[in-house]
């Protein structure tokens, strides 16, 4: 029975994931651009709900949302804009400063406020990380938060990108910006729009994560992000479809080792300290075999060298 | 004339950190030089690095990890014989009990790294794009994770301290330039030309002959090699290190640092690395407290890491492609006018 709550578990984690791959898998259809800061759009929206638990659960998300949304859409304008004809490299490390900047914004708010780093708890939501019993099993609220935040978010975004125009000026645009340019798709409409629902999805994985961890700091999003991004590629960057796949994918195994490990032992590979290794070895291996990605399409591959 | 051409690139890599050494070997107070010399092995961490990803053109997020494993054997070995089995008494046997001079720990961390990176880049090095960059991230993360728990390599969680602190400003500036020079001569090479050429156009360097994986790999292990040294000369510097000093914060730190100068040049890497360090130093010391003009300003701490991601992200808004725009240094032109007219009047 331990397995079958484990791998509740692990959808969970899964399901989140996802909403950070697409987040993700969005800005790069649009911009050909890995956005490290995005951990640091979760931080932010989790720092939004931190400082308004007294206010109704509903008002706090919301004001997460825009949140996320408002520093998604300055980034693209201060840094990605400007950035757009330059070399892939630099726009990376533009993102990069851009997360160390906000990391450590949020670090210096704590020192004017002489308070510990782990304070802000979102205490409301909190409840809900509180286990359901059904029959031998224990799965807390937060799983089944996570997999309907997924389910419905993941829903709301195919409606948008398959039964509205600007979704369809991003999907054209993720395949052939050029092209899409010359039949009339505005790029800086399609981006701004790519990166504002980028925005939205950061804030719901905002909610669910800061329900599980139940406290925000300067680094909340910052590990899930860097794992989501490695599970992305190993998925398929190219397709959303994809990449969302891997992002599920890595956050399901990340749950699932991680639990199934052995809590104790000192040999790498033995105890679940080193699932980390496990996880990175196995993307390592996953993209040796097919680079495009596990999930990508068959026939347009990477070319090796 | 292209060797003379050649020795005035090298020139300006090598004055540039020669100058950091020399004034703030000079000016700087005794407290302050500690900055500077980590200014000087960041100037070596930045040139290894570039060795691999300013010829090869793949962003690698691997190379910190062979600076890791450079500064932890370099550090492990050199603890003096008489305390280490008491402070890492979960050592394997062969580290517990034996030590090596700092000078011969250099050689070991070098040595490691080179053969770490040649290891991990058979499989690697068969990718690109994306694909390599995130699986060179897979390797940092690997690592990152050995080195925090395994007791029997290394200090594990704890930060591992009583490891001499030989870097002094000699062999700092001596081991940064002797990597400065390998870098500038593996890219005049015939490898590293191969190598540029593959990463302007793949294709036509297949086309020409250039096997691209065995000239990525040599490049690769070549950095790894650099790399090693360069976390030897880091970790007795600093006297102690934990295995979150070489993970992501100095990945972003030189990746930011190499961009920032100009990707394709070594000169860029030296420029970036001392530009970035110099304007960290001066940030550190305003939060600390300013004087300018009577006038007495303090920080709250941590903003000067606010400050230094603003920097980089000005100098990339204003220099997309780095200061240097990624070329070499050459003497500028009116230097060679001054000194052709002065050929003319003698």
């Amino acid at each position: 029975m331990i397995h079958i709550q484990n791998l509740i578990d692990a959808v969970g984690l899964g399901a989140v994931f996802a909403l950070i791959a697409v987040g993700i898998g969005l800005v790069f259809g649009v911009l050909r651009l890995i956005n490290f800061a995005y951990g640091q759009l979760i931080m932010l929206a989790a720092y939004a709900l931190a400082f308004t638990d007294s206010w109704p659960d509903a008002a706090s998300i919301l004001l997460a949302v825009l949140v996320a949304v408002v520093a998604s859409l300055l980034m693209e304008r201060i840094a990605f804009r400007p950035l757009r004809t330059a070399d892939p490299s630099t726009m990376l490390v533009a993102t990069f400063a851009l997360a160390y900047l906000l990391e450590n914004a949020a670090l210096v708010q704590y020192t004017y406020r002489q308070q510990g780093i782990v304070a802000d708890s979102v205490g409301t939501l909190a409840q809900l990380n509180q286990a359901v019993t059904i029959g031998s099993l224990h799965i807390r609220w937060v799983s089944f938060v996570a997999i309907g935040a997924g389910i419905v978010s993941l829903a709301a975004l195919a409606l948008l990108l398959n039964r509205t125009s600007i979704g369809l000026q991003m999907r054209a645009a993720s395949m052939d910006f050029g092209t899409a340019r010359l039949l009339g798709v505005r790029a800086d409409t399609v981006i701004m729009a790519a990166v504002a629902v980028s925005g939205v999805l950061a804030a719901v994985a905002a909610v669910v994560l800061s329900i599980s961890s139940a406290s925000v700091t300067s680094t909340t999003g910052l590990y899930e992000t860097l794992f989501v991004l490695v599970g992305v590629v190993a998925g398929g960057i190219d397709r959303l479809a994809s990449a969302t796949l891997g992002g599920f994918a890595i956050g399901f195994a990340i749950s699932l080792v991680g639990a199934e490990l052995p809590s104790s032992g000192e040999t790498p590979f033995t105890s679940n300290v080193y699932m980390p290794s496990v996880i990175y070895l196995a993307v390592i291996v996953a993209l040796l075999l097919r680079p495009a990605g596990l999930f990508a399409r068959g026939g347009r591959g990477v070319e090796r060298v | 004339m292209s060797r003379l051409r050649g020795l005035e690139e090298l020139l300006g890599p090598v004055a540039a950190v020669a100058l950091l050494a020399l004034v703030s070997g000079l000016f700087v107070s005794s407290a302050d030089q500690v900055k500077y010399l980590t200014a000087i092995v960041y100037v070596a961490i930045v040139a290894a690095l570039y060795v691999f990803v300013g010829n090869s053109g793949v962003i690698s997020f691997g190379q910190v990890s062979f600076v890791a494993v450079g500064a932890f054997s370099a550090g492990v070995m050199t603890i003096p014989i008489d305390t280490k089995p008491g402070v890492l008494p979960t050592l394997f046997s062969l580290l517990r009990d034996h030590s090596i001079s700092s000078a011969w720990s250099l050689a070991l961390a070098a040595g490691l790294g080179g053969v770490y990176a040649f290891a991990v880049g058979i499989p690697l090095m068969r990718l690109s794009g994306i694909a390599a960059g995130i699986a060179t991230l897979a390797v940092l993360g690997i690592t990152y994770n050995l080195l925090y728990n395994w007791n029997s390599i290394g200090p594990g969680a704890t930060v591992e301290s009583l490891i001499p602190v030989t870097t002094d400003y000699w062999q700092a500036t001596v081991g940064a330039v002797a990597v400065i020079c390998l870098a500038f001569a593996y890219q005049r090479s015939r490898f590293g030309r191969q190598l540029r050429a593959a990463r302007e156009d793949p294709a036509a360097a297949r086309a020409a002959g250039i096997d691209i994986h065995r000239q990525r790999l040599l490049a690769f292990t070549l950095s790894g090699a650099l790399s090693g040294f360069a976390g030897g000369l880091y970790v007795h510097l600093l006297g102690s290190i934990g295995a979150n000093q070489v993970y992501l914060d100095l990945t972003f730190l030189t990746l930011a640092m190499l961009v920032v100068g100009g990707i394709s040049s070594l000169f860029g890497a030296v420029v970036g690395a001392i530009t970035i360090s110099l304007f960290n130093i001066l940030l550190v010391n305003a939060q600390l407290g300013i004087h300018v003009f009577g006038w007495s300003i303090t920080a709250p701490s941590g903003t000067s890491l606010v400050g230094i991601a603003i920097v980089m992200l000005v100098i990339l808004l204003l220099r997309p492609a780095g200061i240097t725009g990624g070329k070499e240094f050459s003497v500028p032109a009116w230097a060679h006018r001054a000194r052709r007219r002065g050929a003319r009047i003698s």
